[in-house]
């Protein structure tokens, strides 16, 4: 899922200085999941707002209101009053629900409450770590299902490099994070299939990344 | 590694084909644009080592290029092997840099994947890793005997001829999978390859066996990775703060005994100046030589290594000891007797 979290009050509250009337827009699916943007942080964050504002002697309308998936038109229009009624919206989605809101209703600001973070798993209670980084051109065939490119510091194919020390990467300060090639290398020991790994790989393509420009699927077969 | 031509004929090619045990060492270049330091630093390394690696922004700290210090050694008459990582440049930016690293008459090259940038001083930078060390070696292998770019287009001229090498971390887990990468390196190109610091032998030892028993050995020319340690903190700090680093308790223990018999930190505190000076001096001169001894022990330990075929001095900050280490261990251009009669 898209891992986010919410960006610090004082920024939120620079951003909403100059709006008198504001909503609070959360969203259903992913932040909702990892705890930064769904109804109840969209409520808790109205609060704070409320509070800091008054305290300040600001004069503001806070409204709260959340959609199942802002990233959709859709869903987007069952808010279509309240955003109506506001002079700016500050989004709980992640960066595409901005987005979706910015082509939606274009005579209105929206701005970011959250910072979208990365696509990942929950490994545990309060605990979300990075899983995948959308190369558009999976490897996870060779390297057994761990991603070297999300999960190793230097994205490498042929690791792991020299900083793997008792199967901790060096990158990390705390010490504690896996090298994901120790995992790999490990993986494909018990899987029996060490062989791929002595293979040396050739530079893998961007294209399909980030790096080949904004990205866009069409579906022929979908499109009405 | 049988027949008599050269992929390149560089001097260090040719001095591992010729079967020396070849000493090459390590210039780190400033960070500042001042030439002197580059002058100064080749003033002691001149005609006593085979070849001089030049790092390319070492623990990603900015310094001056590799390839500008390798044209300046060239000009000192020093042979440069010039350190390329992955780091900071993609396949464009790597592949013209060393098109003019040729044309600038530079021959050795090492291809690495690079510090990661938050040990730097730059730890807010976007990092590239566009590729690896290893595809890095296919690519300039290609580009030499293929004499294409990576994406395929031919290159029309004077293609870039290097002596490829590539470094390997024998100290570094999974320890059983280290042989194999080393060889994965010769396979992708590498001819030579320089090890992390050896400051624990046995394991190198061990990891030597493993590459002979797989036969990489004669793949490439492994280079045993060694260093001078400086002082009692130096050792230390190896041995607990660098990852990746092995250092054994005994080396700690020689160092911290070469003080022996000289005042102690707390008694020179009694002393008159001059006399503290003196003692300080004293001291000082005991602990490095007892570091270059340590190394001069470590080379003798890994050349009875079968499959090594040299040593790679990395005296970084400390340049004017390797003339000491190489007289000592008698290897390299100027002190090798093998080499005296060539």
């Amino acid at each position: 899922m898209i891992v986010a979290e919410q960006k610090p009050l004082d920024e939120i509250k620079g951003m909403i200085a100059d709006a008198e009337k504001v909503l609070i827009l959360g969203c259903g699916t992913c932040v909702t999941v990892c705890f930064a943007g769904g109804e109840k942080e969209v409520s808790i964050l109205a609060s704070q707002l409320r509070m800091a504002t008054q305290m300040a002697g600001q004069d503001k309308e806070i409204r709260e209101f959340t959609v199942q998936r802002q990233c959709e038109y859709e869903y987007n229009e069952l808010a279509v009053e309240h955003v109506r009624d506001a002079d700016l919206v500050v989004s709980l989605a992640c960066g595409i629900g901005v987005q979706t809101m910015t082509e939606q209703f274009p005579e209105k600001r929206t701005v970011p409450g959250l910072n979208t973070t990365f696509l990942g798993q929950p490994t545990e209670q309060g605990v979300w770590v990075e899983r995948c980084q959308a190369c558009g051109d999976c490897v996870l065939e060779l390297t057994n299902g761990l991603c070297p490119v999300a999960r190793c510091a230097k994205s490498l194919l042929n690791g792991p490099c020299g900083g793997s020390q008792r199967g901790i990467c060096e990158v990390y300060a705390e010490r504690e994070t896996p090298c994901v090639w120790h995992e790999i290398y490990e993986r494909a020991k018990t899987l029996g299939r060490l062989d791929k790994l002595l293979e040396p790989q050739p530079a893998k393509s961007w294209k399909t990344s980030r790096d080949g420009g904004q990205r866009k699927i069409v579906r022929e077969d979908l499109r009405l | 590694m049988s027949d008599n031509t050269y992929l390149v004929g560089s001097n260090l090619e040719k001095a591992l084909k010729a079967g020396y045990f070849v000493a090459t060492g390590e210039l780190g270049p400033p960070q500042s644009a001042d030439r002197s330091v580059i002058e100064h630093k080749a003033g002691f390394l001149r005609g006593i080592v085979e070849a001089v690696n030049i790092t390319d922004n070492q623990t990603a700290v900015v310094r001056m290029s590799s390839i500008s210090v390798g044209s300046m050694l060239l000009q000192l008459g020093l042979e440069p092997t010039i350190q390329m990582t992955a780091r900071d440049r993609n396949r464009i930016a790597i592949q013209s840099d060393l098109l003019g690293a040729y044309a600038l008459g530079i021959r050795n090259l090492l291809c690495l994947t690079g510090d990661h940038q938050t040990f730097g001083n730059h730890p807010m930078s976007k990092n590239v890793h566009d590729m690896d060390s290893i595809s890095m070696l296919q690519m300039v292998r290609d580009m030499r005997d293929g004499k294409k770019f990576q994406c395929g287009d031919p290159i029309k001229g004077q293609e870039p001829r290097f002596f490829l090498g590539a470094a390997a971390n024998p100290f570094a887990d999974p320890f059983e999978f280290r042989p194999y990468r080393l060889g994965k390196k010769a396979k992708a190109g590498a001819s030579f390859i320089q090890t992390q610091i050896v400051f624990n032998v046995p394991k190198f030892a061990d990891f030597m066996q493993r590459v002979v028993d797989l036969g990489f050995h004669e793949e490439c020319y492994v280079l045993a990775g060694v260093a001078p340690i400086r002082s009692v903190g130096a050792a230390k700090y190896m041995a607990t703060k660098v990852p990746g680093m092995e250092v054994d308790p005994e080396y700690i223990d020689r160092m911290t005994k070469a003080t022996k018999g000289l005042p102690s930190p707390k008694e020179i505190e009694t002393m008159d100046p001059k006399e503290a000076a003196q003692v300080k001096k004293a001291r000082k001169e005991a602990t490095e030589n007892e570091g270059i001894q340590i190394c001069v022990d470590v080379i003798s330990e890994c050349r009875k290594m079968p499959g090594v075929a040299g040593v790679h001095i990395m005296a970084i900050e400390w340049e004017e000891a390797v003339d000491e280490i190489v007289k000592q261990a008698k290897i390299g251009p100027k002190y090798d007797p093998a080499r005296q009669n060539a």
